[in-house]
């Protein structure tokens, strides 16, 4: 995933990165891309990793909002498998949009047919390895498919660049292009701002 | 003494021997600067960390002093603590204006072999910060390393990372702020006119002590966080009972005399004064008519910003508005605010994510 990523970014781009963990993408891109890293996180143990990394870091929750961050300020802004797990979805997407001129976001696919089957024969919330929690103790709590995120891009003034299906490790997967709702289990997209 | 003291620990003095001007157009003929170091410079002399104090600190930074008082910070310099002296040189100095040692109030004015008392001049951050660089030099270093206060000492880190960009790597800036609130500075007016009112100030021969411990005491619970408190004093009192008096009664009252009356008998009231100015003029971005992310622009240490969640005498919201400014400039800031009950005391606290941040942040990348 990571490498992928690392192809939508150009050297010397500056990236903010929202949820970074424990700074791994940011520090690969420092790395392979020399792009200026700056991540949020809120887990203090995970901000320590990224210290660790010589990455920098900012202690604050995305949910409080993003207004501290000026237009256009980031050449990319990533948010990877993150967007379902916040309150306001749509409101994230907006700012991700007015602070990065393009954004790289990810989304575990809910449509996927695993999801599908899990939900119709076992009659339980899916549980899988892009999404590995019960329903009780999920962060994700604004899941959604591909056709949800492409129709809220659309209706919250994203453009969509490029889009990569992907399996939950990561992988580019050709075949999940015959019914990419059906089979994607996770997509990478790149949007920005509607001119 | 436990095994990860430094033991005693000497303090050295350094003689500025020509004229040092100041930001208010006030000179000094030369100055007396008192300072402790702890840990070995290394060969490479790039291990030297300046450890700047607050508003009632001195160079006593840590180990124990001739009379056995421990450093203010104690607690994290030292061998195997956060600022490890088995790694880095550290250097704690007494601020001018100060009254452990430094030229200050105190001191006699070569002008009229009198001591200064309330005429010696203004300081402020800006001033120090070049009295410190002044100090490095003498100390033969080519850079800081490391620059690193809290409160009032977190402003000197953030204005050595400006007013000399190239002679420090890195600045940790703790429960500070790029300039004080409209409250903040009416604390500090307040803890002003308990000193000047009181009617030994300025008298020949007595101190004017009672203004000072009231000042001390204002300053004290500010702090402390309200939670810290009542987890200490609750309505606790002396006798079990009111005796309807306006004698001690409650616990939080005996411990607010006692501080006040203990700092009375070891600061000096016009050291308190002009600590409290050097705090309420502090505005870097004063340069830059209030941008505070242009200010920044120079800047090129990497900059560690950190909060504690229950200080509001400079709040977490006041680091944030830094790290925004830094974020802005883009420049190479982090930013960590911690949970803590102890309000602006915390920043002398050791806890495990605060001691571990810093050392992280500490280590070498390169």
């Amino acid at each position: 995933m990571n490498k992928l990523i690392g192809k939508f970014i150009n050297t010397n781009d500056r990236v903010l990165d929202l949820g970074c963990g424990d700074g791994s993408l940011l520090a690969f891109l420092k790395k392979n891309n020399q792009v200026k890293g700056l991540g949020l996180e809120i887990d203090h143990q995970k901000i320590q990793k990224c210290l660790q990394k010589d990455v920098s870091v900012i202690d604050q929750d995305i949910d409080s909002g993003l207004s501290n961050f000026q237009d256009q300020s980031f050449d990319a802004v990533i948010m990877s498998q993150s967007i379902q797990a916040l309150r306001k979805p749509e409101v994230a997407l907006e700012e991700i949009i007015r602070i990065g001129k393009e954004a790289i976001i990810s989304i575990p696919n809910f449509a996927n047919w695993r999801c599908r089957l899990q939900l119709i024969f076992g009659g339980t919330m899916p549980v899988s390895s892009a999404l590995p929690h019960d329903w009780y103790s999920t962060p994700n709590i604004h899941l959604c498919s591909l056709k949800d995120f492409e129709k809220l891009c659309v209706d919250h003034g994203a453009d969509i660049l490029d889009r990569q299906l992907l399996s939950f490790d990561g992988e580019e997967q050709s075949f999940m292009k015959v019914a990419p709702n059906l089979l994607t289990e996770i997509a990478l997209y790149r949007v920005k701002a509607r001119n | 003494m436990s095994i990860d003291s430094l033991g005693r620990v000497e303090t050295k003095s350094f003689i500025h021997r020509d004229s040092f001007s100041l930001k208010s157009g006030k000179t000094l003929q030369g100055f007396e600067m008192v300072y402790q170091t702890y840990g070995e410079l290394n060969e490479a002399k790039d291990n030297a960390i300046l450890i700047c104090h607050a508003l009632s600190g001195n160079h006593h930074v840590a180990g124990l002093s001739e009379d056995d008082k421990k450093g203010w910070w104690d607690d994290m310099v030292g061998p195997n603590k956060a600022f490890d002296t088995n790694k880095y040189f550290i250097v704690g100095c007494n601020n001018l204006g100060g009254c452990h040692g430094s030229t200050g109030p105190n001191s006699i004015n070569p002008e009229n072999n009198l001591a200064y008392g309330s005429s010696f001049p203004m300081v402020t951050i800006g001033d120090w910060v070049k009295s410190q660089d002044l100090l490095r030099t003498h100390l033969g270093l080519p850079y800081w390393y490391a620059v690193v206060g809290g409160s009032l000492g977190g402003m000197q880190a953030l204005q050595w990372s400006i007013d000399y960009p190239d002679l420090v790597k890195k600045i940790v800036v703790i429960a500070a702020a790029a300039k004080l609130s409209a409250q903040n500075i009416a604390f500090n007016e307040i803890a002003r006119q308990a000193i000047l009112a009181d009617p030994n100030y300025n008298s020949e021969d007595k101190l004017p002590k009672t203004g000072l411990g009231l000042a001390r005491m204002l300053g004290h619970i500010t702090y402390l966080s309200d939670d810290a408190m009542r987890e200490k004093f609750g309505r606790d009192m002396k006798k079990g009972e009111v005796n309807f008096s306006y004698d001690v009664e409650f616990e939080v009252e005996s411990y607010l005399r006692y501080q006040g009356e203990s700092f009375s008998n070891r600061f000096d009231a016009h050291t308190y004064l002009l600590m409290t100015k050097v705090l309420d003029y502090f505005d870097p971005a004063e340069s830059h008519k209030g941008d505070l992310a242009k200010t920044l622009k120079s800047v090129t240490a990497k900059t560690l910003l950190i909060a504690f969640s229950s200080d509001w005498r400079f709040s977490p919201e006041r680091s944030r508005e830094l790290a925004n400014a830094f974020i802005e400039a883009e420049k190479d800031v982090s930013f960590l605010e911690i949970d803590s009950p102890h309000g602006h005391d915390a920043f002398l606290m050791p806890s495990e994510t605060y001691d571990s941040a810093i050392e992280t942040f500490l280590e070498k990348n390169e």
